[in-house]
């Protein structure tokens, strides 16, 4: 499934476990790459890969040390000597941070649910040929990526449709991107037609080719798709900053309000143990960013595909 | 049937995008919430000439023209030379590792982002810790005003510029092979190569991402910034984004907020017109010729 971009034809053709015994190999026309060279090259993916990788270690090494360990280290904690889960302990013991994760999870869930949804039949509709007013409903979804109405018209929308302050004004206003729609639809139009035409011969209606034909094969776009929206919830808070009360944040505002801004946790998030205030703040970083290392594994093989569609076929 | 698939997508983006845009009315409008669209008093021009005496706006204008350039100097040439050098790197499994790790950041939320940034930068954070202990003079990138814009391009530098490689690798690899066969047969080496051969192939792709980002000249990472501002005062942390964020939705100034989102959207409208316009006379495909 994975895209090898780049590979000369011959390993591709030698399929992954002769391309791993041959790795790739050097055109002849190619120069031997000088020693220097490579040098120079290792030296700066090396420093590529540290400066994304080391920023993480800090915060979980942080969120897992102790007070006086931060004091004597200047908050910097790379590998704490006595690691300790008393944040972790103190944050998820009830209280605002608790409420926030669970907050977040069911608009992530319930989010990604409907976006999928809207998107996989909104993209399935404008895939065939000859719906009536195809092309139109096409150019209504495509041409919002030109014009951005503007921060206050849209407010004022989901002002009057009753939508503030809730759980709905985290979901609707970003519900489908046209970006996505594009990739799925374009996935689906590069399946042959002749599959969907025999399901109809056999009787099989729009809803039912959409969901016996073209799911089944197109779970990769729809993984990606699913996980671009989902990434797309867990991570947001510009809804939140602007339709909903304290009372409804989701994780991402709660961050942004007690770590960023400084307000203090230590009261609000009750609990017993006292772990230092540091150390409970990269802990409610690591908190948010645990989905997306998670999933992450899983779905990146499908990224380049994903996205490469979406772009070239447009 | 058809249709009712079609429809509940396309009532979104009529309801969230479409209708929204008669909204921008109330520009033209002393608008008042409780007396609504049309019966709130018509002022003509008034909500533009007010933002455009007002300082504030000015610098809005200025932090957001600052950072974008900043971006397009220091941001938009960090991918292509990352994907240079991956697509210059033989060993699949050392490139896939690579790819992988420098993908992830564009998956972190600004929150989580720039909280990352606050541990490691911050006024008690690593590495100013670090030149303390050192006895360096002590520095403040998170708080320093004169600074802004250039930590909010290393930070979209950190979240972003993996990413960006995805489009410019598969640009290197639709390039064809024999190019650089032919090209290495009549004696040019690596660095000719990648002058005759590799820039070319990219130069459609290179523009197309240019027009994008121009459209999107005006809005400098809503987000990003907004979650910064306070740290280094309106002043220098102020963008269009944000200045109609304050002075619409939190000051209640509805009109002179939507003149500048009006203007904004307007403006980033012709920027990517007028540029794929640039793009054609150039002989490049720009943005819709693709689209048939």
């Amino acid at each position: 499934m994975s895209v090898e971009m780049n590979a000369p034809t011959t390993v591709m053709r030698l399929g992954t476990k002769g391309a791993r015994r041959l790795k790739a190999r050097r055109p002849v026309w190619m120069e031997k790459p000088s020693i220097p060279m490579q040098g120079l090259k290792g030296l700066v993916l090396l420093a590529v890969c540290i400066a994304v990788i080391y920023p993480f270690l800090t915060v979980i090494g942080t969120s897992l040390s102790t007070q006086q360990e931060i004091a004597a280290n200047n908050g910097f904690v790379l590998f704490p000597q006595h690691p300790t889960l008393d944040a972790y302990k103190t944050i998820l013991s009830g209280g605002i941070v608790t409420d926030a994760l669970i907050r977040s999870i069911g608009i992530t869930l319930v989010g990604t649910a409907l976006s999928v949804a809207l998107t996989v039949m909104m993209a399935y509709g404008l895939s065939r040929k000859g719906v009536m007013g195809g092309n139109f409903f096409l150019m209504t979804a495509l041409l919002t990526m030109l014009f951005t109405p503007g921060i206050i018209p849209t407010f004022l929308v989901v002002k009057e449709l009753g939508l503030l302050n809730t759980y709905a004004a985290l979901i609707l206003p970003t519900a489908l991107s046209a970006f996505n729609l594009v990739i799925v639809r374009s996935f689906f139009k590069g399946i042959p037609t002749e599959l969907v035409e025999a399901a109809r011969l056999d009787g099989a209606g729009d809803l039912r080719i959409l969901w016996h034909v073209m799911l089944p094969l197109s779970k990769a776009v729809i993984a990606v798709v699913g996980l671009f929206y989902a990434v797309g919830y867990w991570n947001a808070f510009f809804n939140a900053m602007l339709y909903v009360n304290s009372d409804k944040w989701p994780l991402a505002m709660v961050l942004r309000q007690y770590v960023l801004l400084g307000s203090s946790l230590d009261q609000s998030a009750v609990g017993e143990i006292a772990a230092p205030t540091q150390a409970i703040q990269m802990a409610v970083v690591v908190i948010s960013l645990v989905p997306i290392l998670l999933v992450y594994p899983f779905l990146q093989k499908y990224f380049t595909k994903g996205v490469l569609t979406g772009a070239v076929k447009g | 049937m058809m249709l009712l698939l079609i429809l509940p997508g396309f009532l979104y983006f009529v309801v969230f995008h479409w209708l929204p845009i008669p909204g921008n009315i109330i520009a033209f409008e002393d608008y008042q919430p409780y007396l609504g669209f049309i019966d709130s008093v018509w002022v003509g021009l008034d909500n533009f000439a007010a933002a455009f005496s007002d300082q504030a706006f000015w610098f809005a204008l200025r932090n957001t023209l600052v950072i974008t350039l900043m971006q397009l100097i220091l941001f938009f040439p960090v991918p292509i030379m990352l994907a240079l050098l991956l697509n210059s790197i033989m060993s699949p499994g050392l490139k896939k590792f690579v790819q992988s790790v420098i993908y992830l950041p564009h998956f972190l939320g600004w929150v989580i982002i720039i909280s990352i940034f606050t541990q490691l930068l911050g006024p008690t954070g690593v590495i100013p810790n670090l030149f303390e202990s050192l006895g360096l003079p002590s520095i403040s990138p998170m708080t320093n005003p004169d600074t802004f814009p250039l930590l909010v391009t290393v930070q979209t530098i950190w979240k972003d510029a993996g990413w960006g490689t995805i489009m410019f690798l598969a640009a290197l690899a639709s390039i064809d092979n024999d190019l650089y066969e032919a090209a290495a047969i009549d004696g040019a080496g690596p660095w000719r190569r990648t002058w005759a051969v590799t820039i070319p192939g990219m130069m459609p792709i290179i523009v197309l991402l240019l027009i994008l980002n121009l459209g999107s000249a005006l809005s400098v990472g809503f987000e990003q910034i907004i979650l910064q501002r306070n740290n280094v005062g309106a002043q220098a942390g102020e963008v269009l984004d944000t200045y109609v964020y304050y002075h619409g939705i939190v000051d209640g100034q509805w009109g002179t907020a939507a003149a500048v989102g009006l203007v904004k959207g307007v403006v980033g409208l012709f920027l990517v017109l007028g540029a794929n316009k640039l793009a054609h006379l150039f002989g490049q495909d720009g943005v819709y010729s693709r689209e048939r």
